[in-house]
């Protein structure tokens, strides 16, 4: 398997802001793949330079195995961006803009394909109208429809959930996902972390322009985040067997470190003998959230 | 599913058509508000001035006004379609669908020029068909005329393109617009011939390229010119490759487009 996106040496300075500091990621053809971090980490610059937008200050992007600088077209056609701004061109309708920009890639007669995007995202009965009429979250089906117009291997979609509602975040990760079926290799930034933990099979942190963290999804919540047992009991205070695990405390709820969920059958065991019986359980996983938050705090 | 990928000029001849679209859809504000304009312009000159100017021998003042109007309106028009295009763009951020595809920046240069010389000749031509109601035009060199109107829409829609880059907000336009394309245009010859202006002005006057401009176009009309047309050409055409060459280098290194 090749790299479907490679970075080596990715640095980007702005006049006062130093906002990539040193990048080197493959991302891999075919990958599912978060690129999370906090406001201002450099997710949208790094993005913006795979795009073309923004001019790198040091080192090299690879599209396909295309240069981004050196061969723009092949790493540009290679490419499909779904751009975080709500933006639109109030001249033209729905149908207009995906015309006009499948010929930008050299594609003509690309109506049914643009059908079809219309009717997977919901478009159908908006191809004719004025984008700038439509709501927030059809503007942004329309913004997805563009990146996908001229079926780009590589997808970068830079928040593309924001101000949309719940069905729509269904229908569209649906559709995402079925393309990474396909073949597709999907960038992903998003400030819900919930999906990138749903949806991504790698996960790249970002904080201050540098990578903090880069593994498997699977793998950052095992070592990341702590599984946490919350216990309420019959006995006014916690028996001394399980204070070295203690948290803190949620409401009437012990909150019981669990590294090894193997541990429970031998907590419940003792609570058994001792006599003390258990009002309610409930068992915290780690998400993403948590290992985020984790991350960035050591690395602050 | 087929789709043909023509890859060549098939992105040139969409940002163009796309372009063209544009003020197309708007046809009202993009063509038929200038050509009211100039309309208005002949009406009132022409009836105040008519029994007391006569600049060349045989030509009533309403005809020796209508290649400036026609001039001036292509000039301007052409430098309104780059600029105002390109503005909205930046600031809506609709500029982002034709950076992300492979287009070049000769690409995008042809589109944008070409684009601004079309809707510059359909006001043109626009004020010609009105003014034909008012005035006998003549056009004994065709050749001039095309030549200067192709020269100078090119130099103004080069002008849009750099103005329309350049620009923040749609202020600096504004400013462009009133404070150079204007003063430009209008001191240009348009009402008057400069041998009625004082020797001062006169020499005022051969500074302002927009004059050769106009004078070369005017040529064409009637034959007579207040300077030999191939001198207007000698100071037109390096205004051309100037500021193509300043409008290519700046989309080259991506100025205010690709930070």
């Amino acid at each position: 398997m090749r790299a479907a996106v490679r970075l080596r040496g990715l640095e980007k300075r702005f006049a006062r802001v130093h906002a990539l500091r040193g990048i080197d990621l493959d991302i891999q053809e075919g990958e599912f793949f978060a690129l999370l971090g906090p406001n201002g980490a450099g997710k949208t610059t790094l993005i913006s330079i795979l795009a073309g937008l923004t001019r790198a200050s040091a080192g090299s992007v690879e599209i396909m195995g295309f240069d981004v600088t050196a061969q723009y077209r092949d790493a540009r056609r290679a490419l499909g961006v779904v751009p975080q701004e709500l933006v639109y061109d109030p001249f033209f309708t729905v149908r207009e803009t995906l015309r006009l920009q499948s010929g930008y890639f050299g594609l003509r007669r690309n109506d049914d394909w643009i059908d079809e995007l219309l009717a997977n995202l919901g478009l159908t009965d908006k191809a004719d109208s004025y984008t700038r009429l439509l709501s927030g979250g059809m503007k942004r089906r329309v913004l997805v429809a563009q990146a996908l117009v001229h079926k780009p291997p590589v997808i970068v979609l830079d928040e593309p959930t924001a101000g949309v509602d719940v069905e729509l975040r269904q229908s569209l990760w649906s559709f995402i996902r079925r393309l990474n079926r396909q073949g597709h290799t999907i960038v992903l930034t998003t400030h819900y972390l919930d999906e990138a933990e749903m949806l991504c099979e790698r996960v790249a942190m970002l904080r201050e322009g540098q990578i903090v963290a880069l593994d498997r999804t699977a793998n950052l919540l095992q070592a990341g985040a702590e599984r946490r047992l919350l216990l309420d009991l019959d006995t006014p205070d916690l028996p001394d067997f399980l204070r070295p695990r203690l948290q803190g405390r949620d409401g009437n709820h012990y909150i019981l470190d669990l590294p090894d969920s193997a541990d429970l059958e031998g907590i419940l065991a003792q609570l058994r003998a001792a006599g003390i019986g258990i009002r309610d359980l409930a068992l915290r996983q780690p998400d993403l959230e948590q290992v985020f938050l984790k991350i960035m705090h050591a690395h602050r | 599913m087929r789709i043909d990928e023509q890859p060549g000029m098939s992105g040139f001849r969409t940002l163009l058509y796309k372009e063209v679209l544009r003020f197309w859809k708007v046809l009202v504000q993009t063509v038929g508000a200038p050509v009211l304009t100039a309309l208005l312009y002949l009406l009132i000159f022409s009836h105040v001035l008519e029994d007391h100017v006569h600049v060349y021998p045989g030509v009533s003042y309403t005809a020796f006004l209508m290649p400036g109007l026609i001039m001036m309106s292509l000039l301007q028009n052409a430098f309104a379609n780059s600029s105002s295009s390109l503005i909205q763009s930046k600031i809506t951020g609709n500029i982002v669908f034709v950076l992300l595809p492979p287009l070049s920046y000769l690409e995008f240069f042809m589109a944008y020029l070409l684009a601004a010389l079309i809707r510059g000749f359909t006001v043109g031509l626009g004020v010609l068909l009105v003014g034909l109601f008012f005035a006998d035009i003549e056009m004994r060199h065709p050749f001039w005329i095309l030549v200067f109107a192709l020269a100078s829409g090119a130099v103004f829609a080069c002008m849009g393109i750099i103005a329309g880059i350049w620009a923040n907000q749609y202020d600096n336009l504004a400013a462009v617009q009133n404070f150079i394309i204007m003063p430009l245009t209008f001191l240009s010859g348009v009402f008057y011939s400069i041998h009625s202006l004082p020797p001062f002005w006169q020499s005022v006057s051969h500074f302002n390229p927009v004059f050769y401009m106009i004078d070369g176009f005017r040529a064409g009309f009637f034959g007579h010119s207040d300077v030999d047309p191939w001198l207007s050409l000698a100071v037109v055409l390096p205004f051309v490759f100037l500021l193509g060459g300043i409008t290519l280098r700046l989309l080259k290194s991506g100025y205010k487009l690709r930070h």
